[in-house]
């Protein structure tokens, strides 16, 4: 069977990516150095009580912050990754290599979605024992299972659209700068029912709303819904809304991915290299 | 091949035998890698036929590509990668490709130890040096085995040392495995020491296809007679030259000590044949 035969290349090879961010201390410093901080500074907003009840507001921003990784690992992780494999080569080596583009994506969507789970284990683990009322019950478990699968079906995709259509890694601050305007106002680090409507309005345009949204309804106490727009978790609105950008993103990704790939040879690499040459030295 | 109104190949047209070692050679600008690309399935031709391995390159499933390898010019890719590890799971793509004339992979330890990287077998790819990783990646360019075998400018960059020890590693698999190769290069003595056969190509033509001996001797048949006499050094152009030797002897018989005769090598040849082209 060929696709078995592409699907556990894929997945072996996303194994060792996996094995390799796991056991290569400088990645792993700068992995854990950024969860690490975000723990810490959320642990010191646990005095800080959410406006209008005593809940803390450090265990309130724990689960968005959880919901926000998947949409830095998923889509800005991604777009790095697709972007830097592309100019050093990776990519016109899978292209040389029979099945080897299937299996390079299939191994990247691997390694992004174990690196994004193994973030969530750790920051959901820590967050159980250091941060009161963040609590996890059976229906709570469920409701974190599905909203982190449609989060990296919902992501993932549009990362690697992203990532095929730039240019260079110069470029990354470009998806970067938005990325982190969107941040401001998706409601991970300050209730969103504070911000102008209009701002509320494109907030909820994008899957780093939802995603923050689903997991504090997985993981929060029911009466904290009472904060959010309607006072409600809109479960039924979370799963539409991450699932449309999962549709969105399935229906990009294939011909744009192949696209890029049809063009990559090896004088493209080349002039990508001397380029990269000239602006290090 | 048509870049925008610019025709960069025209008219090219050469057969390729199984097992034989070809170098293309010509000028920077010339065609050279847009015709290997082309070969590979990398570029799409504007027109023309072609035909590697009896398939169109453009048309070439994932069954064709495991019969070619072509040895890329790595800069970091893989830098977290252990030699050992990448060789090994990259065989595993041609692993259901193999046939029982042509088992494919190759022994990944085997691999190792023809391109001369037992030493570092278990080191990360980024730390390797220039040199080894070029041998990397020959070792990854024909770890499936390949029918037919690309090098794109395969010892730019290449000390002495390291130019010959890839020669030798091109002479090893080309003896071991009949594969059939495709080179590019600058480097003249390069292809004269690898290639059964050369291509020129200048201005997106072929200038001149033959062995080198025989792109040497159709070009000039002129060569260099040096030779000693009584302690004093001559030298003779001449367009016979085994003619004129035999008179040499005649006249002064034992007296002649030292005697060179030198054949224009593919060097002068080469160029010669791109001044008066670009004439």
């Amino acid at each position: 069977m060929n696709r078995l035969h592409v699907a556990r290349l894929g997945i072996a090879r996303g194994g060792i990516e996996l094995r390799h961010a796991l056991t290569y201390w400088p990645d792993l410093v700068q992995a854990l150095f950024l969860t690490v901080a975000q723990l810490v500074v959320l642990f010191l907003m646990r005095g800080h009580q959410v406006p209008g009840t005593t809940f803390s507001l450090g265990s309130l921003t724990l689960p968005s912050v959880i919901g926000m990784s998947f949409a830095f690992g998923g889509l800005l992780g991604v777009v790095g990754l697709i972007s830097v494999d592309r100019e050093d080569g990776t990519l016109l080596r899978a292209k040389a290599t029979p099945d080897g583009m299937a299996a390079y994506v299939i191994g990247r969507i691997t390694h992004i979605a174990s690196t994004t789970l193994v973030g969530l284990v750790l920051t959901l683990l820590l967050g159980l024992l250091a941060f009161p009322g963040v609590h996890l019950t059976a229906p709570g478990a469920a409701t974190l299972a599905w909203v982190a699968m449609l989060g990296l079906l919902a992501t993932i995709p549009i990362g690697i659209t992203l990532g095929s259509l730039l240019p260079n890694p110069r470029f990354i601050p470009m998806v970067l700068l938005p990325f982190g305007a969107l941040t401001a106002i998706s409601g991970v680090f300050y209730p969103i029912t504070h911000l102008p409507g209009w701002m509320q309005g494109i907030g909820q345009l994008f899957p780093m709303y939802w995603l923050g949204l689903g997991m504090r309804a997985a993981l929060l106490p029911p009466h904290l819904a009472a904060v959010e727009i309607d006072g409600s978790w809109r479960l039924p609105l979370v799963f539409l809304a991450l699932a449309l950008w999962a549709v969105l993103g399935l229906t990009a990704a294939p011909p744009v991915l192949r696209r890029m790939a049809r063009r990559e040879s090896g004088s493209r690499v080349a002039e990508r290299r001397e380029r990269a040459m000239l602006r290090a030295t | 091949m048509r870049y925008g109104t610019k025709d960069v190949l025209n008219g090219i047209d050469f057969d390729i035998r199984t097992g034989e070692v070809v170098a293309l050679l010509g000028p920077n600008g010339a065609g050279k890698t847009t015709t290997i690309e082309i070969l590979e399935g990398f570029r799409a031709r504007s027109a023309g036929e072609v035909s590697v391995l009896g398939t169109d390159p453009e048309h070439g499933d994932e069954r064709w590509r495991a019969r070619l390898g072509v040895v890329l010019q790595s800069w970091r890719d893989h830098a977290k990668w252990r030699v050992r590890e990448l060789l090994q799971h990259l065989g595993g793509y041609y692993a259901r490709y193999g046939t029982p004339e042509i088992p494919r992979p190759w022994d990944t330890a085997e691999l190792i130890d023809l391109v001369g990287l037992t030493a570092q077998a278990n080191s990360r790819i980024g730390n390797l040096s220039g040199g080894q990783r070029r041998r990397l990646d020959v070792a990854i360019g024909i770890v499936g085995r390949p029918e037919l075998l690309f090098l794109d400018e395969p010892t730019a960059g290449f000390d002495p040392k390291a130019r010959r020890e890839f020669h030798e590693l091109v002479h090893r698999l080309t003896d071991r495995e009949q594969a059939t190769v495709l080179l590019t290069t600058h480097d003249l003595a390069e292809a004269e020491k690898l290639a059964d056969r050369v291509l020129i190509l200048a201005g997106g033509q072929i200038i001149a296809d033959g062995s080198p001996d025989e792109i040497a001797l159709r070009m000039s048949a002129q060569a260099e007679v040096r030779w000693t006499v009584d302690g004093q050094r001559f030298v003779h152009p001449t367009d016979e030259a085994t003619a004129f030797t035999r008179k040499l002897f005649a006249q002064y018989g034992e007296a002649v000590e030292d005697l060179e005769v030198r054949r224009a090598n593919l060097e002068d040849t080469y160029m010669a044949l791109v001044t008066e082209y670009e004439q």
